[in-house]
């Protein structure tokens, strides 16, 4: 029998009028995001770039741009990274005992209260942050003058207000946690099953069979999970502004009262007395924060793409 | 007609009598106050069309009670003032895009701002007069202590972290009666850009014989320290713990500590009448025309009751402008608000110190001579 019977090249799948529409709109969705973007990225270029070179006296009390972002940049970076390392493991722990751990009529409670969290807005955040938590945590501060003043973080002398960059990243923490919780829930939700029980069925504990069987498959969204969070802490403008005593210094001391500014919280400090020539510098800063931004996104990224691709091998 | 669309019908129905009744009840209200003479045009005609404005934050409460008050005497005329701040609201009345400011500071000469103000006004002065006067008040939060005396080089000493403790011999000195604890100190000061900053830290480069290193400026000279958002950040912060001291707004200093600051040999606590007499007592800035009301603070006054640590902020205006309607609209506002009434209310409302009777007519007659070309 002849094997070449040519058949017909393979037609495409059929398409009805309803997977075009369906297909245009997403894509359509994908377009206008990335527009968006650009439109932002261009913004911030042609009002921001300006305000690299204006006059000194709109560095007061520095000199000219680049010390002047270089301080707010490291209070970004600075408290961003203690809300990280506050919020993430915190965040891991409830997603995991909601999609692992928790008994099924308590999981749908919980999830709902972290849920709840993200609907507090900042700016109640920033007064309860302020008023409440800053004087809560004097105590704490002077503790960690006391005991541990030999760390440079630690170094003090502790503050009387409580409004320190401690705070302002604890409250950071609790604004990221539901946000790092409810993407790391559905993804460990997602772990494939089979996996999960010949783990177990090999005789695995159940945190050994966490780490596993769910680990591996969960990091890229692990990952994205903590960037959104992050980005949220980074940008995060009114809780900090309300809460920071803020000076521009570099410094790592996170229990007295002189602590770097963010970027944001500047932007909404200054802006209401803004002459434009200021205004051009606190976008151009702006404009820092977008790229340092895009840039921490991309490089963990590329981290998730090259372990995964190892992890595949 | 069946139930359904009658219940469709319901909800737009009610908006659109929701809207009628709103605009019905809105031009009853401004109707009843035409027989009150507050803040008319001296012509007794009716002014009507809208006033743009805008400029420094720190008048921002008053004009509201300015406007508020202009507006109900003179219904069909709208003032907008947009707090951006006095440096961009300098900037726009120079570029006509409002027809008066409002200002913390005076227009400045050596950066041609006066110049520029003169071009905008064809060539003429431009007009500022002082309108709103603030005391600025020394808070602290030390328990046990309700007195404190102050002398201008101890406040220079303690916002320059010279002095540390409350018990330091300085302090002291100014209080021999009080019982000083000996907790540290911390100033607190502003950390936005702020006219009551650059008013605090002019008195203090100019009264405290020296202890004050730093010029005047709207944004803290020095580096480190506790810093507040806004007046109402501060007063929360002094409050909010022990032995701090800052400097607010005296209207929004309820429940803190005051202090006495030293003026010659007494130590005298904000008043009205203290910063009015110290207006009325300081020069006017050098090589100003008559129209040009700016006033050099002479924060180093030693007459008895004065109280020199205040904010001055002027309003702007043109002496003639092309069109007639505008001229009008910004004389009869800018007349409301320098008229004793305007500063009653202002200081029943927003906390100012009312203007001394010989300023505010000297402002009125200024404000009189706005006309159309």
């Amino acid at each position: 029998m002849s094997a070449t019977t040519e058949a017909e090249p393979q037609a495409s799948p059929p398409r009805a009028r309803g997977d075009r529409i369906f297909a245009g709109l997403s894509r359509g969705a994908g377009i206008a995001i990335l527009v968006a973007l650009a439109a932002v990225f261009v913004f911030l270029a042609i009002e921001g770039v300006p305000g690299i070179s204006k006059p000194a006296s709109n560095y007061r009390p520095l000199d000219s741009f680049v010390p002047y972002v270089g301080r707010l940049l490291f209070g970004t970076i600075f408290a961003g990274l203690i809300a990280l390392v506050i919020a993430v493991p915190f965040a891991l722990g409830i997603a995991l005992f909601i999609s692992h751990y928790a008994p099924r009529a308590l999981a749908a409670p919980v999830a709902y209260v972290i849920d709840l969290l993200a609907a507090v807005p900042s700016v109640v955040f920033g007064l309860w942050g302020a008023r409440v938590l800053g004087h809560y945590l004097v105590p704490a501060h002077r503790w960690l003058d006391d005991h541990l003043g030999f760390i440079p973080f630690f170094k003090g002398p502790a503050s009387v207000t409580g409004k320190t960059v401690l705070t302002a990243g604890v409250v950071l923490a609790i604004m990221i946690l539901p946000i790092i919780t409810a993407i790391c829930r559905e993804i460990f939700a997602q772990a494939p099953r089979l996996n999960e029980e010949a783990a177990l069925a090999l005789g695995a504990t159940k945190w050994e069979m966490v780490r596993l069987s769910v680990f591996p498959y969960a990091r890229s969204g692990m990952v994205s999970a903590i960037m959104l969070g992050l980005g949220r802490a980074l940008g995060e403008t009114m809780a900090v502004a309300m809460v920071i005593s803020a000076s521009p210094v570099y410094t790592l001391n996170m229990i007295s009262n002189t602590n770097p500014a963010t970027i944001a919280s500047n932007i909404a400090s200054s802006f209401a007395e803004a002459t434009p020539d200021k205004l051009a510098v606190l976008i151009a800063t702006g404009l820092v924060l977008f790229v340092f931004t895009f840039g921490v996104n991309f490089a963990a990224r590329a981290i998730v793409t090259r372990s995964e691709r190892k992890f595949e091998r | 007609m069946n139930t359904t669309s009658i219940r469709r019908a319901i909800v737009p129905g009610i908006a659109v009598l929701a809207l009628a009744l709103s605009g019905c009840g809105a031009s009853n209200d401004s109707g009843s106050d035409s027989d009150s003479d507050s803040g008319s045009n001296s012509g007794g005609e009716k002014l009507s069309g809208t006033l743009n404005g805008g400029g420094s934050s720190a008048q921002e409460s008053a004009m509201g009670v300015w406007r508020a008050g202009f507006q109900s005497a003179n219904e069909g005329v709208t003032v907008n003032y947009d707090p951006v701040g006095s440096g961009t609201g300098r900037e726009n009345f120079i570029s006509k895009a409002y027809s008066f400011a409002g200002s913390d500071s005076a227009l400045s000469t050596d950066e041609g701002e006066l110049d520029s103000a003169k071009e905008r006004c064809g060539g003429e002065d431009p007009i500022e007069v002082p309108a709103y006067v603030s005391p600025i008040a020394v808070v602290y939060n030390l328990e046990g202590v309700d007195e404190l005396n102050l002398s201008p080089s101890t406040i220079a000493g303690i916002f320059d972290d010279k002095i540390t403790t409350w018990n330091d011999p300085a302090i002291a000195e100014d209080n021999p009666d009080a019982d000083l604890p000996d907790t540290t100190i911390t100033p607190v000061h502003r950390s936005d850009d702020s006219g009551t900053t650059k008013n605090f830290t002019d008195y203090l480069a100019k009264a405290a014989d020296g202890a004050w290193s730093y010029d005047a400026d709207s944004i803290w000279p020095k580096q480190g320290g506790e810093a507040a958002e806004q007046t109402s950040g501060m007063v929360a912060t002094v409050k909010g713990g022990d032995g701090t001291i800052g400097y607010a707004d005296e209207s929004q200093a309820g429940g803190l500590g005051i202090a006495a600051i030293g003026v010659g040999e007494e130590f005298n606590k904000p008043s009205a009448e203290g910063a009015a007499l110290v207006l009325a007592s300081s020069p006017r800035t050098e090589g100003r025309a008559d129209v040009d009301m700016a006033i050099d603070i002479d924060r180093t006054i030693t007459e008895s009751g004065a109280y020199p640590l205040l904010l001055a902020s002027y309003l702007l205006a043109c002496q003639h402008y092309d069109d007639a309607n505008e001229a009008a609209l910004v004389k009869g506002f800018l007349a409301y608000a320098v008229s004793e009434e305007g500063q009653q209310a202002a200081a029943e409302q927003a906390g100012s110190a009312p203007l001394d009777s010989e300023l505010a007519d000297e402002a009125a007659g200024v404000v009189d001579k706005i006309a159309v070309k």
